[in-house]
């Protein structure tokens, strides 16, 4: 009798519970779906319009479908009308960008693995300083440092150009790249130092044969953050670049912003996504790698 | 002709003092463990000898030979380490040979060490796996492989069974016990455990607060411990040490606890020093399986003492007594059964005992 009784009220409450859990799971994917749609809202009206002809962007709404896929803007956008003078596009200032980023995403990553290995492997007196002081870096406003930068660079002969930039945005880098190294390798044990040295490796051997190897995980983390940040950037560029040696953030701003005639919204949204697909590939290729970097600290092995 | 001697060695880190004056000789195919508590400088002691530590004042020489400013790689030793360090992104064979290519050895003889090696160790199927693919107890004999391979003079252990489980550290001891059997190399090892130092070592070096507190053989350290920390340090549970004093009159001396009137004569003991011993403040020290449950020996000294508590582990049990209120342990079969809050007639053997003197704590 007892035991019907319970078995009875346990039923009761499973049942009870489980229309619970189906509202929260239904409540879960409306937030979900909300945040998510929040998000891709833009891009959804990026795509859409540049997809348009003028004619259709007049007439219609934001959200409208396009009446046929119509490429034009986006060729505009990357290879110009072709009627010469103060015919902006883009095609040229994204090698631009392309030219700064590679080697500076480069420079930094490489240094920042150098200084992070010194600092952890190969500890001196006053590292913890030296350390700190990099890590002022990371905190320094950018805009602080406009002036003196803009005339190391004159004085260096390289102000107005791509290797200018580079400089720049591999000593802006090295900081942040430093950081991740070094919070990367201090958890890799010491013990592989002192093995290699004992086998007779040196300072460099021991980084090429024995770190570098290990250390995926936080260069794809590096590249990714340091490709973005670089590909992005707009003060530096804006500052030290002008005319032909722009990257292409500086150039959509020049676009977008010096068309004389009517505003040309299809073409904007065109360079705008041309501006952020590298960015976008990066991710969506080593952004799996970028999620595992950031958690995993400790080399197992 | 010395393998390892250390002279008159001194390391500071900043203020902190870790090794103070420390004097070690090694013969040829000894095998010398150096055992201590955490942060008594042996781990330290055994990276000076290896060359990656830096000395403040004195000499390590190799063969007679001043090493003290050479490079580890030049100092023909090899190490293994606590967490292996083996280097994830080679293979055992890459591993094993890092060495002897960095060191420019020929291609014929790397791959007959590599032969040699591997097969002894049990490792030859493994040559292609990455360190992650192996256990615990493969990535040791790896680690152990990639220091045999070089055919060191003094191989250097930095406590590299306390990784493993309880289990295989007990077999790679008897391992590590065959392989030095076998090879006759001189070794350094340093460990924290006072039974692998007791089962490895030829030679023991008992290391506290950067100092050597004694350094001889297994037998020695355990039967006459040097002085009350060595006494504590070795032996589980460590040895009893009774507070009292000496009460010598004519020929005979013997032993009276605090707080006691019970006289237990020494009169078979050893002193090094037979002045000045009436009166004197001693521990006296008995370890826990000297003290017997029947007579077993002629001279042993029977004692009711007042048993408080019985511990019991597997085949045998601790059962702590009272001493004239100071509490002392001993161990017995664990087939006996004890009775709790009752006086007990037990033996002290007096052939077993050691005399510290409670000022400085010395062996008299």
């Amino acid at each position: 009798m007892q035991d019907n009784l319970q078995s009875s009220s346990y039923k009761e409450l499973e049942q009870k519970s489980k229309y619970t859990n189906i509202f929260l799971r239904w409540f879960l994917y409306f937030i979900l779906i909300l945040f998510a749609s929040y998000f891709i809202f833009p891009l959804y009206v990026m795509v859409v319009t540049s997809l348009k002809t003028m004619e259709e962007i007049r007439q219609g709404t934001l959200l409208t479908w396009p009446s046929s896929l119509n490429f034009d803007s986006w060729l505009v956008a990357w290879g110009g009308r072709g009627y010469g003078a103060g015919d902006t596009f883009l095609r040229p200032y994204f090698w631009n960008s392309i030219k700064m980023v590679v080697p500076a995403v480069f420079f930094s990553t490489f240094i920042g693995a150098m200084t992070g290995y010194v600092l952890t492997k190969w500890r001196f007196k006053g590292d913890q300083w030296v350390f700190l002081f990099l890590l002022f870096g990371c905190f320094i406003p950018f805009q602080a440092i406009l002036l003196p930068m803009a005339r190391t660079l004159g004085t260096l002969g390289i102000s107005n150009s791509v290797v200018g930039l580079v400089l720049v945005h591999t000593v802006y880098g090295i900081p942040f790249t430093t950081l991740f190294f070094r919070n990367y390798y201090i958890s890799v044990p010491t013990e592989l130092v002192k093995a290699a040295r004992i086998d007779g490796a040196g300072f460099f051997k021991i980084f090429f044969k024995i770190l570098l190897p290990i250390s995926a995980p936080i260069i794809v983390v590096t590249v990714i953050w340091q490709f973005t940040q670089i590909w992005n950037d707009f003060l530096f560029g804006s500052t030290f670049s002008f005319g032909e040696a722009a990257p292409i953030q500086v150039a959509l701003n020049n676009m977008v912003l010096s068309s004389t005639s009517v505003k040309e919204y299809n073409v904007d949204m065109a360079s705008a996504i041309i501006a952020g697909i590298p960015t976008l590939i990066v991710y969506v290729l080593a952004g799996k790698y970028f999620i595992r970097g950031l958690t995993s600290g400790a080399v197992k092995g | 002709m010395k393998t390892l001697k250390i002279e008159e060695l001194s390391k500071n880190f900043g203020t902190t003092e870790v090794l103070r004056k420390i004097n070690l000789e090694i013969d040829e195919g000894n095998f010398l463990v150096l055992l201590g508590p955490s942060g008594c400088g042996k781990s330290t002691l055994l990276n000076i000898i290896a060359g990656l530590e830096t000395i403040n004042e004195g000499n390590v020489f190799i063969d007679d030979y001043n090493v003290s400013k050479v490079e580890p790689k030049d100092r023909n030793i090899a190490m293994v380490f606590q967490s292996y360090a083996l280097y994830p992104s080679m293979n055992v064979k890459e591993n094993m040979i890092f060495g002897l290519k960095q060191a420019r050895t020929s291609k014929e003889k790397i791959a007959d060490q590599l032969e040699k090696v591997s097969t002894f160790l049990q490792v030859d199927k493994l040559l292609e796996r990455k360190p992650s693919q192996l256990s615990g107890g493969q990535r040791q004999r790896v680690a152990i492989g990639r220091a045999l391979v070089r055919e060191p003079r003094i191989f250097l252990f930095d406590e590299p069974l306390s990784n493993l489980d309880a289990k295989l550290r007990v077999e790679m001891r008897r391992e590590i016990k065959k392989l030095h059997q076998q090879l006759k190399t001189t070794v350094v090892y340093v460990t924290h455990d006072q039974t692998e130092a007791m089962s490895l070592g030829t030679k023991i070096a008992i290391m506290n607060h950067g100092v050597i507190q004694q350094n001889e053989t297994p037998e020695n350290i355990y039967n006459k411990p040097s002085n009350t920390f060595v006494a504590d340090f070795i032996g589980s549970p460590s040895m009893n040490l009774i507070k009292g004093k000496l009460i010598k009159n004519s020929n005979n001396i013997s032993f009276i606890a605090d707080d006691s009137s019970l006289e237990v004569p020494i009169n078979n003991y050893d002193f090094k020093d037979n002045s000045d011993l009436n009166n004197k403040e001693i521990y006296f020290g008995i370890r826990p399986e000297h003290i017997y449950f029947k007579k077993l020996n002629e001279d042993d000294f029977d004692i009711n003492l007042r048993a408080d508590l019985s511990e019991y582990i597997g085949h045998e049990q601790i059962v702590t007594l009272d001493y004239s209120n100071q509490e002392i342990l001993a161990k017995f079969p664990s087939t006996i059964k004890i009775e709790l809050e009752k006086e007990m007639k037990l033996y002290f053997d007096l052939a077993h005992i050691s005399l510290f003197d409670l000022k400085t704590k010395e062996r008299i």
